[in-house]
């Protein structure tokens, strides 16, 4: 799909349309990126990758939930030093932007995946300071503003590559961290990760997950997502990228309206597939002609002026 | 979220209702479950064993509302899972993926090792309707061959039993009758090959689809972690065996032949040689 009224602008990264894939959807090889561009993504985030590989959690990895998906996968990932080569060659066959998504365990960790990331040829880089399942990283990570502030520092000492913070909604206040990353020059924020949750079998009386508590996504975190986002463009200028049970081009276009300047779509692969973002940049096209809007950059934060 | 998804995949406990010995590594549990009950030939559930682990199993037979899996004791989980009994607890979800597509005329069936299972469960569905249905089951040796018995008393026809090392039936890999078949004299032509098995062999057949032009379906195995289709744990190509699969057509094979019997994901979605 061609078209200007779509486009929109993370910082200086242009994106053509605002669907953008969520990281730990898909997201390992070069093929399963390039069907995701081919299916009208504007832009694409990896699973997130840390400096060694890790295995994941052993399975149950996934429960299902009334509307939505509890997942502790545990950040499966073969490692930089592996997954360099994956980067170089997904470069290679697509053409929309490449955001690798990155962890670690320390702030030179963090600067040093993202080192060989944006190197290796990374648009933008997405730090996951928000995973809740994962110990010593992740949300332990983004909850300490302290931490937060010096991982975002070191990361813009090795790159001039956009950083994108992915925020926990698993916090007090997501306000103030948005402000705690704004302030230490996140240039975008994504809102928001998964919503910690758990499931028990009443049978057997275990926890089902192996790692017993994992995050929750899909349509029943919605709301919590689109509060956040609409909380955040507040009080931060930083550009928002929302995320949380987007399944619709209603959905993403409320998300726009709250402040958000494009929007990341996961769990609604499920039952979509891939074509979800064809689907869902349809129905927001059709959404601004009928509503005689300009374009969708024109609609951002809406809701806010009233 | 769809209803239909929410219910397919969430989370049933139910009891081992039959547990069966079918050789020395493998065995066949039966157990009560609507919506698995509803599965086709192809399709596969996800099987929750506590404490342990969860593991993608294909349908091997239904019968009213209970569901058959046959499970090849391979490694820890199914290792736990040998040592369960009726009446013990498991948790299911599925059916998952695609299934074959039912032809008729000249069917051939190839399976090796735990590949059998669910070409059985497909054969029973198509043995009244096929004008010829040959069955060919491969294992690496005696002890491992399965179903030699239940597939006797389908259909007039015998299976085509071989063994890697000659322990029974023939000593050849299962896809060298299917060779000799195909060079056959005045052979007819094979309307459909449904293949199931070791990788090695899935690649064989469908280079031999290739060269003798006959439609194919086989079914794949990853490692599987959502068996719904978001993780990506099961990647071939640019398909997901969870969803996109498991069952492939000639036509996605070959789309996917640089990776078929080469190498697929490990856990850490790194590559590893099949």
């Amino acid at each position: 799909m061609k078209n200007d009224e779509l486009k929109t602008w993370l910082g200086s990264l242009e994106l053509k349309n605002p669907t953008v894939l969520a990281s730990g959807i898909l997201g390992y090889t070069p093929k399963s990126l390039q069907r995701v561009a081919e299916s009208g993504a504007g832009g694409i985030v990896t699973k997130s990758i840390g400096l060694k590989a890790r295995m994941g959690y052993p399975n149950p990895t996934v429960v299902q939930a009334n509307c939505g998906i509890i997942n502790a996968m545990g950040l499966p990932n073969p490692g930089i030093l592996e997954f360099e080569k994956e980067i170089r060659h997904t470069k290679k066959v697509i053409t929309i932007p490449l955001i690798v998504s990155v962890y670690g365990y320390t702030v030179e960790e963090y600067a040093k995946v993202v080192k060989v990331a944006t190197e290796a040829g990374a648009d933008a880089v997405e730090l996951n300071v928000s995973c809740p399942h994962v110990k010593d990283t992740g949300s332990e990570i983004g909850q300490n503003p302290e931490l937060l502030t010096q991982v975002i520092r070191r990361v813009k000492e090795v790159t001039a590559k956009p950083i994108i913070v992915k925020l926990s909604p698993n916090v007090t206040d997501i306000v103030k961290i948005a402000q705690v990353a704004a302030k230490a020059g996140a240039d975008v924020l994504t809102a928001v990760n998964t919503v910690r949750a758990m499931a028990i079998d009443a049978e057997t009386t275990l926890p089902i997950l192996s790692n017993i508590r994992g995050g929750l996504s899909g349509p029943a975190i919605k709301p919590i997502a689109l509060r956040c986002v609409y909380d955040i463009y507040e009080k931060v200028k930083t550009p928002i990228i929302g995320c949380g049970g987007i399944t619709t081009w209603r959905d993403a276009i409320e998300f726009i309206l709250a402040g958000a300047s494009a929007i990341q779509i996961g769990t609604a692969i499920v039952q979509e597939d891939p074509t979800v973002f064809r689907a869902v940049n349809r129905g927001a096209i059709n959404y601004i002609r009928k509503k005689k809007y300009g374009s969708i950059k024109e609609i951002v934060g809406q809701a806010h002026l009233h | 979220m769809l209803d239909k998804l929410i219910s397919i995949n969430s989370l049933r406990t139910t009891q081992i209702e039959s547990v069966k010995t079918e050789n020395q590594k493998t065995k066949t549990y039966s157990f009560t479950d609507k919506q698995c009950s509803k599965a086709q030939p192809g399709q596969f559930l996800m099987l929750w064993i506590p404490n342990k682990d969860e593991i993608p199993l294909s349908v091997m037979n239904t019968l009213g509302n209970r569901v058959f899996v046959t499970v090849k004791n391979v490694g820890d989980a199914t290792h736990k899972l040998h040592q369960m009994k009726k009446g013990d607890i498991v948790g299911v979800r599925g059916p998952f993926g695609n299934h074959f597509t039912p032809k008729k005329g000249n069917i051939l069936l190839i399976g090796g090792g735990t590949g059998t299972a669910p070409l059985l469960f497909l054969a029973k569905k198509l043995a009244k309707r096929a004008k010829h249905l040959d069955f060919i089951i491969g294992a690496k040796t005696r002890d491992e061959l399965l179903f030699v018995d239940q597939s006797n008393s389908l259909y007039m026809k015998q299976p085509i039993i071989t063994t890697e090392d000659g322990t029974y039936g023939l000593k050849c890999l299962a896809t060298q009758p299917l060779e000799q078949l195909l060079a056959k004299k005045g052979a007819y032509k094979l309307d459909m090959v449904y293949a199931c098995g070791p990788e090695p062999m899935i690649r064989q057949v469908l280079n031999l689809a290739e060269v003798h032009r006959f439609p194919l379906e086989a079914s794949l195995e990853r490692l599987m972690r959502c068996g719904i289709g978001i993780c990506g744990s099961c990647m071939i190509g640019k398909y997901r065996v969870c969803s996109d699969g498991p069952v492939f057509d000639g036509k996605r094979l070959r789309e996917v032949k640089d990776e078929l019997g080469i190498f697929k994901l490990g856990f850490n979605g790194n590559r590893v040689s099949v």
